[in-house]
């Protein structure tokens, strides 16, 4: 969907990326990750020429962002940013259906798609509607900001620090609605964050960028079990890479096929970090483990998640089981 | 409701002022011709003559205001004021007219009664007193429109229907009732002349500034130089070009160009209008978020519709605020362009000016300073109008959040 092939940019004698290479295949969930200064947010503004770069191509749908007239270009990708930028003087109507508008929808379709936008949003729309940006809380923006980039359902969409602003409960909300959207909608995301949590959480691939160069592209299973280099151990957090681990994985993976014990049951899908403390709190060595439906589908044994040897092939079976959520 | 006793400082100058006044200056002076100065006629001297029962009135009502103002400001008292100061502005008209009235009657036809010192500073303090009054009521923009327009519309039937026919300043106006409408058009089409090519040049240059930072430090400098050059020098300036211009090229003789007359009055003004416009502009383009910029462009604004959709409707406020500094200040100067024959009611003002005829020159300056006025409440209003609603709306609901419940790990439930 987007290639950077050999990119390279630089602000006179000081060079910001180079020889910057990454492929971005449809539907994925693209987390920039790396430090001030890194180039993660250049990369990102290159990818609608907010930003020109020097040297090398950039695809989009395999043909170069420069054939397309910049104004097409960006139509087709949301573009949000850290500090969401809504047009004050415009109703959450008029700020969604910005580029609707531009693309010249007629009155009703853009009604609706307000309408789906703000449900899929959970914001009641006959409420917000007609609300200006100064009237909601800095989370609700958000959420508008978010909804305004996916407006004209764009094939790509760029995000910019969409949380950097929100206090951690709005943010971790947040996170989750946009996780969400994009497993509903199967929208290839491009975010820049500086929040190793965040790209866990969110990321299907990570790329850790420094000093203009991608140092790891993976998945967030792979960027904390394997890391390239120390770099990527300290930017990832050296001592709590383990905790880190479990929560990227699924009880259900883990349990056994075992009849149910007394005593209280986690979802399947809890994350080994939750249950590790669940037990932990509980004082058990096993816990009972049961589906959606809530049918028990067996017993995770703590032995399990710390014994190398127990759990080391359901560790690699975990790791494609995570690349293809 | 309880009145207490508080200090007004405004109140307090404001009543200073006019005792001082009351008790020092002539309310009115009657001369023997328009060239004399006349002899003085006090307030209190009203007291027993043919106006009476209106002098006696507008002195209870000035006795009331003058105590008002030692009370605690609640909005009754306010209203109080602003009422009692309203009334005895036009009382103080009304006195005035009447007393004329009775001066031409009983006198020659020569005499003259003119408005004396205590009868201005009354003028001037029962404003500012209605002014402050208005001020700390926090009235709505239409609310005080309308009590202006009523204002206006009061003084205008008074001067209309006669009543003030034997004061002098009126008189001098039924001698130039022919020229001076057409001084008060030729007046505003000075000041609109200059206006429209200040803004068509003023508001780009300040979109430019804007754009490309480098300008600032080149342009403002020659901007500010022209502020400095002193008017009256300014049009000497403009005289020999534009002569020259005139010489060379007929058409534009023909076309009313030429050193003297309206063309150097407008090029000054628009000249002097281009730097608050210029202003305006560039602190109105400034304090657009750079993020909203940003957004617009990452959407796909084009660089016309960023400025139009998004930097100009937000820009309007501070810009229109500009374009107020610059258009009432272009209302006072275009008094000065009668010197180089640009016509307008500096004309009149420089004619009673030459002549030592005070009421003459009040007849030209009174008008300017209520077009100042006026074009000022214009610009304010306009100013409110471009205020995006979203600065104008109460918050209603600042927080209300019915979403975000979904933030729980999903396995809290079950636990």
């Amino acid at each position: 969907m987007i290639e950077f092939i050999n990119i390279s940019k630089s602000y006179g004698d000081v060079s910001v990326i180079e020889g910057l290479n990454l492929h971005i295949a449809r539907g994925e969930f693209v987390v920039m990750i790396g430090a001030s200064g890194s180039g993660k947010s250049t990369v990102l503004k290159m990818i609608n020429r907010l930003e020109p770069h020097d040297g090398g191509k950039i695809l989009f749908n395999n043909e170069e962002i420069y054939k397309f007239k910049i104004r097409d270009l960006r139509l087709r990708m949301g573009y949000a940013i850290q500090s969401v930028g809504l047009f004050p003087h415009w109703t959450v109507e008029r700020n969604i259906a910005t580029v609707p508008h531009m693309l010249g929808w007629d009155k009703p379709k853009i009604s609706q798609r307000v309408t789906e936008l703000l449900e899929l949003f959970q914001l009641d729309p006959a409420l917000y509607r007609t609300r200006y940006p100064h009237q909601l809380s800095g989370g609700q923006q958000q959420r508008i900001g978010v909804a305004r980039a996916l407006a004209a359902d764009p094939d790509v969409l760029l995000m910019d620090e969409p949380f950097g602003a929100l206090d951690p409960s709005t943010r971790a909300a947040l996170q989750q609605e946009i996780k969400r959207v994009h497993q509903a909608s199967g929208k290839t995301i491009v975010l820049v964050t500086h929040d190793i949590e965040e790209a866990l959480l969110l990321a299907t691939k990570i790329v850790v960028l420094d000093e203009g160069r991608v140092v790891q592209a993976d998945t967030p299973l792979n960027i904390l079990a394997q890391p390239a280099n120390d770099f990527v151990v300290d930017f990832v957090g050296r001592s709590d890479i383990g905790i880190k681990l479990l929560s990227l994985q699924q009880a259900q993976h883990l349990a056994r096929a075992e009849p149910a014990l007394p005593g209280p049951s986690l979802p399947a899908h809890t994350s080994l970090r939750e249950a590790v403390s669940m037990m932990a709190m509980q004082q058990m060595s096993c816990i009972n483990v049961q589906d959606a439906s809530g049918t028990h589908a067996g017993v995770l044994h703590v032995s399990d998640i710390f014994d190398k040897h127990a759990a080391h092939g359901k560790v690699a079976a975990q790791t494609t089981a995570m690349a293809q959520p | 409701m309880r009145l207490g006793l508080q200090f007004n400082p405004v109140g307090a100058v404001l009543s200073l002022a006019a005792v001082v006044a009351v008790a020092a200056m002539p309310f009115l002076r009657v001369a023997a011709n328009r060239m004399v100065s006349g002899e003085p006629v006090y307030l209190w001297s009203l007291l027993q003559s043919p106006a009476a029962t209106l002098s006696t009135l507008l002195a209870a009502l000035l006795l009331a205001l003058l105590m008002s103002v030692a009370f605690k400001p609640t909005r009754a008292v306010l209203w109080l004021q602003l009422g009692v100061a309203s009334i005895s502005m036009v009382l103080l008209l009304a006195v005035a007219g009447t007393y004329a009235s009775h001066v031409a009657a009983t006198q020659s036809a020569y005499a003259r009664t003119s408005l004396g010192g205590a009868w201005w500073v009354l003028m001037v303090a029962l404003w500012l007193l209605a002014q402050d009054a208005l001020r700390n009521l926090n009235l709505g923009l239409r609310l005080r429109t309308g009590l202006l327009a009523a204002v206006v519309l009061l003084v205008g039937w008074m001067l209309g229907s006669g009543w003030c026919n034997d004061l002098s300043i009126m008189k001098e106006y039924a001698n130039r009732s022919d020229t001076f409408a057409t001084a008060a058009m030729q007046h505003m089409l000075i000041v609109l002349l200059a206006m429209v090519p200040t803004l068509l040049i003023g508001v780009p240059l300040g979109w430019w500034m804007h754009k490309v930072r480098a300008t600032q430090q080149s342009l403002f400098p020659v901007l500010n130089v022209i502020q400095t050059i002193p008017s009256i020098a300014l049009f000497g300036l403009l005289m020999a070009p534009l002569a020259w211009l005139a010489a060379v090229f007929p058409a534009l003789a023909q076309a009313g160009i030429s050193g003297v007359g309206m063309a150097p009055g407008v090029i000054a003004l628009t000249l002097y209008a281009l730097l608050p416009v210029v202003r305006g502009t560039l602190a109105g383009l400034e304090q657009v978020p750079s993020s909203v910029v940003n957004a617009a462009r990452g959407m796909g604004m084009s660089a016309t519709q960023v400025f139009t959709r998004v930097e100009l409707p937000l820009a309007l406020p501070v810009l229109l605020g500009g374009v107020r500094t610059a258009t009432v200040s272009a209302v006072g100067l275009a008094s000065v362009t009668a010197l180089i024959g640009a016509g307008g009611l500096g004309a009149i003002m420089f004619e009673g000016l030459f002549s030592s005829a005070q009421d003459l020159v009040l007849l030209g300056v009174l008008p300017i300073v209520a077009l100042s006025v006026l074009t000022d409440t214009f610009f304010k209003v306009l100013v409110k109008l471009a205020q995006p609603a979203h600065n104008t709306q109460p918050n209603t609901m600042p927080n209300t959040t019915p979403n975000t419940a979904q933030s729980k790990p999903p396995g809290a439930a079950a636990l």
